[in-house]
């Protein structure tokens, strides 16, 4: 139970530098920390105590798994977050080109 | 125990990632937040993804230094700052108290009820002949699911390719 | 004058020894990916930071003509379309899995090594091909 509500806090860690923060970097940061704690959470939820790796050996003496399905999820998921940064960096990078600074209340000009 | 211990090393290592001025320290502390979530995969008898998290730290670690190497902001402060920090700061608190009384309907760590898992488990290696369960579900069970990620991927190069482009049409000469 | 591209010439010697290295390693993580952790996802990365560890260390001219962004994208379409077929494959009818314990060799399996191979070549050149194209935008300076 406080294992979850410490899951919480980093997720509002990353949300409070999402909101905040002026540098496109920084939110970018935050996007980033908001991802590790989601998939932390998901992954506390299917954890059995006293449980086994979901890996099958040669003697199968006793089935105690953990659950293998959040697993399996969350493992596109970690690509598909990377994939979710690698398009917001682009975006900084072009918008670096455009107007010359990566400060958020600067660039309000939506022309050309 | 040390789950514990390895969330509030998490935590700390996010808030001075937010918190810090200088762009490469605060990437460098993202790093050691992501090292962090590797090691809790590992405590938590999760191999594939720890392995898997590892390496795409490193990659998103690279490619967020190549991108902002050179380029930096100083830093200015603007008005109405007491005002939106305590707005922020108040709706992260109701969020807080919610998502506690919301954990509270959850069944107690430790003891999942795998309904759906149970067949994996008891059936996955007649029916695919793989000893490791997790990659037998998204190779073999789910591997239409892999085909997605195949499409995520494909649009992020297509998302590059436009940004790219300069901005502006052609003028064609009069 | 020195030469200005990539990193010095400990890392360049470094990097001679270790690129091979690191992408032999994620072949095998691919090709053991039903009998110990790892899977087509996690090799595929793998490769992709053993060829972006050669273009950070000696410039990005370094894979110059033999690796464009067309020839990747064609190989990466072919890891796809490879992966489509292994998946309609389950339409045809069952298979016969050959006898053997949970953990004995690489090959008492059905297809599934198909599968992570495609996957891995797809993740690879992708992720390859993302870095390449985030690089050039990186580097153009307003002319």
């Amino acid at each position: 139970m406080s294992l979850y509500f410490l899951c919480f806090i980093l997720f509002c860690v990353g949300l409070y530098a999402v909101l905040r923060k002026r540098n496109i970097i920084k939110i970018i940061i935050g996007i980033g920390i908001i991802e590790y704690a989601v998939n932390l959470f998901i992954i506390l939820l299917g954890y059995r105590l006293q449980g086994r790796a979901p890996i099958l050996s040669g003697d199968q003496e006793v089935l105690n798994m953990v659950d293998p399905l959040p697993q399996a999820m969350v493992l596109t998921t970690i690509v598909v977050g990377l994939a979710v940064v690698v398009i917001l960096t682009g975006l900084a990078i072009r918008i670096y080109e455009k107007y010359g600074t990566f400060d958020i209340t600067k660039i309000r000009r939506l022309r050309g | 125990m040390e789950l514990h211990l390895i969330l509030i090393f998490m935590i700390i290592a996010a808030i001075v990632a937010v918190v810090m001025k200088d762009l490469i320290s605060s990437l460098i502390a993202l790093s050691a937040a992501g090292l962090g979530l590797s090691l809790a995969f590992l405590i938590l008898k999760a191999p594939n993804l720890a392995i898997t998290q590892l390496v795409v730290e490193i990659l998103v670690i690279i490619i967020l230094i190549r991108a902002t190497i050179r380029r930096d902001l100083p830093r200015v402060i603007d008005g109405r700052w007491v005002f939106n920090t305590s707005a922020t700061l108040l709706f992260i608190a109701c969020f807080l108290v919610f998502g506690y009384l919301a954990l509270k309907e959850l069944p107690d760590f430790g003891e999942p009820a795998m309904r759906a898992s149970a067949g994996y488990i008891l059936s996955g290696f007649e029916k695919t002949g793989a000893g490791n369960i997790v990659n037998a579900i998204t190779s073999s069970f789910r591997s239409y699911d892999a085909l997605g990620e195949a499409a995520v991927l494909f649009a992020a190069i297509i998302g590059l390719l436009a940004i790219t482009r300069k901005a502006g049409r052609v003028r064609h000469e009069k | 004058m020195k030469n200005e591209t990539g990193m010095t010439l400990i890392v360049k010697t470094v990097t001679r020894l270790t690129t091979g290295l690191i992408m032999i390693y994620g072949i095998y993580i691919i090709l053991h990916g039903h009998v110990s952790p790892g899977g087509g996802f996690a090799g595929g990365v793998i490769i992709a930071l053993s060829l972006i560890h050669l273009v950070l260390a000696f410039g990005k001219d370094v894979l110059g003509r033999k690796f464009t962004i067309e020839r990747g994208v064609f190989l990466m379409s072919l890891g796809a379309l490879v992966y489509l077929v292994y998946s309609a494959a389950g339409f045809m009818g069952k298979r016969q899995i050959p006898e053997g314990a949970a953990g004995s060799g690489i090959f008492n399996t059905g297809l599934i090594p198909l599968g992570d191979i495609s996957l891995g070549l797809l993740t690879g050149i992708g992720l390859f091909v993302i870095f390449m194209l985030l690089v050039s935008l990186a580097d153009r300076e307003e002319k």
